[in-house]
């Protein structure tokens, strides 16, 4: 049989994907949440570093895993904080604010990174932890889906369960209906009295929550280590996985899927020296196109004068405003 | 002088961001080092303490000035086209394939292998461009991934077509030395390519602040709808600014091959584009004031540089100082309590006055 194809349809190969898949569909997760809240993170990638960065570093100074996790956990949230800081209370444009918090992290890292190792390249010389990997009962000793889906890092589970967490979010609590009035119509949301300023707060804090989760998994999962620029554009690579997916969680764990695919084959690829660049390049191609197609069809359903139908903003609106006047009651 | 100050107050914030971005390296620095005063002398000073430093400074302004000018021309029209760095290395690669591959006398060889590398950069800004314009598609993304497919294509073109097999390391085929821009200090490795950048950035302000298109971009730019019903085509002037700006940022990408190295050298995206966004916010997208922006950061990496050599901190220093001068100058609200409390100074001043004389 062809190598190439003997390799994909490997159980190694299924498994290589979901490792692949986790530290850009966290990330994406993050990015999505700011989009519903109509401020755009793309600060991921410097997120990602700072929590990757602090967990190696309080792992290896603690021996705790769960300090370790609280520590990227307040890393990713703290950034998320600052920019939410520069954009809402010293008007910055949010763009613009995320490239320098982007590039601040960068430095950043590795400045304290050679500061407590005297290296600049990575932590090797530190003893940190990883989270742990984990075998699930029943499922590890079924053929083929065993070997696929059982032991991974504990951090590849959490990225799964964090679709559903993020659908129950968005769609089944107060804050996440907020989230989206405030995405959808900032002015209809503010005479229903929703502070606009204080759910994007929210918003972008949650958004380095789950970038925080991607990081962590990065430097105490997928590897053992922090390396300078670690992340690697995945939190680039995130927001196209938040476009392709539409901002709604079950698109995403696709686009994440996808993402991962490409980039698992483009590992084995390159081991058979075949050129990789032109598969690599396939999922960004995807993305533009998946990006013209659907702002080319909210186009026409413009032009044809429909109502378009924008992930519930009415119905968010109204049930935002039913909540609030019961509330008065 | 508070009248100087409301005048001047946008330079003056950028000044004072600028300050305050140094005195905390200056800390960082005495906080870091065991000899702080020689390496704060280094820092600051060290680039001038040699020749060769001194012209590292000057070359390596060069593409972040086309960069800068580039990135400056997009944001003008609001567009936050993020693409120059994938124009700037599409396009070199691009132009090295055929600069490589043809034959010509000298001059005309330098002409056509910009020509199709700023063709390259066009096509490249164009996409997102037409995206935007036309059916509303967010050109941050769309520009976002035309940088990764840029990459990728750059990299498959030299690696698989242009790759220079006796070469230890993976980089293209020398170019014919027809292609190569002249030096310009002998013994440096200086090359006309900071002229060509200083010549694009004052094409740049000529044609942004002197033509009807850099009007159009700046009216569209400034209001949009204000711009489409004084009669502007926007369609045509957001495209228009984005095909300019991959244009200005492919031919810089050469100018680098050309000038430089003679080959196409970069396994790895070198990140002026991302270069051109830190130059065009401290320039405020003013293409003049660019050119200075860009040497500053050139002279703070550079000092970066002999800092991390001659003492005891890294490099790094600078790429967190870039960001909080950055951020300082893009949040609006940073000092204008200060300016509020000048403007309504000044408005009490006048008030008096006019009832003084009536």
């Amino acid at each position: 049989m062809n190598p190439l194809l003997k390799s994909i349809l490997s159980t190694g190969f299924g498994y290589a994907i979901l490792r692949v898949m986790t530290p850009i569909l966290l990330p994406a997760l993050g990015v999505a949440i700011s989009e519903l809240a109509g401020s755009v993170n793309i600060a991921l990638e410097g997120i990602m570093l700072m929590a990757a960065f602090f967990g190696v570093i309080v792992s290896a100074f603690t021996g705790s895993l769960f300090l370790a996790l609280l520590a990227g956990i307040a890393a990713g949230v703290i950034t998320g904080a600052i920019l939410a800081y520069f954009h809402l209370k010293l008007k910055a444009d949010i763009i613009l604010a995320a490239i320098a918090l982007n590039m601040f992290a960068s430095g950043f890292t590795i400045f304290m990174l050679y500061l407590f190792t005297g290296d600049k390249g990575s932590t090797s010389s530190l003893k940190s932890l990883v989270f742990p990997e984990i075998q699930i009962p029943i499922l590890k000793s079924i053929p083929v889906l065993g070997p696929i889906f059982s032991g991974h890092n504990i951090l590849t589970y959490i990225a799964l369960l964090a679709v559903p967490f993020f659908y129950i979010l968005v769609f089944k609590t107060p804050l996440g209906l907020r989230i989206r009035a405030v995405g959808q119509n900032p002015h209809a949301a503010e005479s229903v009295g929703i502070n606009v300023n204080r759910i994007k707060f929210y918003a972008l804090m949650l958004s380095g929550l789950f970038g925080a989760f991607g990081g962590l998994y990065l430097s105490m999962g997928y590897v053992s280590w922090f390396s300078r620029d670690m992340t690697a554009g995945r939190g680039f690579i995130a927001i196209a996985a938040s476009t392709l997916g539409g901002s709604m969680p079950m698109g995403m764990l696709w686009s994440s899927l996808l993402f991962g695919f490409v980039n698992s084959i483009a590992i084995y690829i390159a081991s058979l020296e075949i050129p990789s660049e032109l598969i690599q390049m396939i999922p960004y191609l995807i993305t533009i196109i998946a990006l013209a197609v659907f702002s080319i069809r909210v186009q026409m359903k413009k032009k044809k004068g429909q109502e378009v139908r924008e992930l519930y903003t009415e119905e968010a609106v109204q049930s935002v405003v039913k909540d609030i006047s019961a509330a008065d009651e | 002088m508070e009248k100087f100050i409301l005048k001047y107050f946008t330079l003056i914030r950028t000044l004072i961001a600028i300050l305050v971005g140094v005195i905390i390296s200056v800390v960082l620095i005495y906080i870091i080092s065991e000899t702080p005063a020689y390496a704060l002398k280094q820092f600051l000073l060290g680039p001038l303490l040699s020749k060769s430093r001194l012209a590292n400074v000057i070359e390596n302004a060069s593409p972040i000035i086309f960069c800068g000018v580039a990135i400056a021309i997009a944001f003008q029209a609001k567009q936050f086209n993020i693409g120059a760095e994938g124009a700037l290395f599409l396009s070199a690669a691009v132009g090295t394939a055929f600069a490589v591959s043809t034959h010509m006398p000298a001059f005309f060889h330098i002409i056509l292998v910009l020509v199709v590398a700023g063709l390259t950069g066009a096509i490249w800004g164009w996409v997102p461009g037409v995206l935007k314009a036309k059916w509303g598609a967010s050109e941050l993304v769309s520009s976002l991934m035309m940088n990764y497919v840029a990459y990728f294509a750059g990299l498959y073109l030299i690696n698989s077509h242009f790759r220079d097999k006796d070469a230890g390391f993976l980089v293209s085929l020398r170019l014919p030395e027809t292609a190569w821009l002249p030096q310009l200090i002998p013994g440096t490795r200086l090359h006309i390519g900071i002229l060509l950048s200083i010549i694009f950035a004052l094409l740049g302000y000529y044609f942004l602040y002197h033509t009807t298109s850099g009007y159009e971009i700046r009216t569209t730019g400034n209001n949009a709808k204000f711009a489409k019903f004084g009669g502007i085509n926007v369609v045509k002037v957001v495209i228009l600014s984005q095909v300019i700006s991959g244009m200005v940022a492919g031919i810089g990408g050469m100018t680098e091959v050309m000038g430089l190295h003679h080959r196409f050298n970069w396994q790895n995206s070198p990140g002026y584009g991302w270069d051109g966004v830190i130059v065009a916010i401290i320039g405020r997208n003013h293409p003049i004031l660019i050119i200075f922006a860009a040497l500053f950061l050139s002279y703070l990496r550079v000092g970066s540089q002999v800092l991390n050599l001659m003492a005891d901190v890294p490099s790094e220093l600078v790429a967190v100082i870039q960001a909080i001068i950055i951020i300082l100058i893009t949040a609006e609200a940073f000092l204008s309590q200060w300016k509020y409390r000048i403007t309504m100074k000044q408005a009490e001043l006048k008030e008096a006055g006019n009832e003084s004389i009536a």
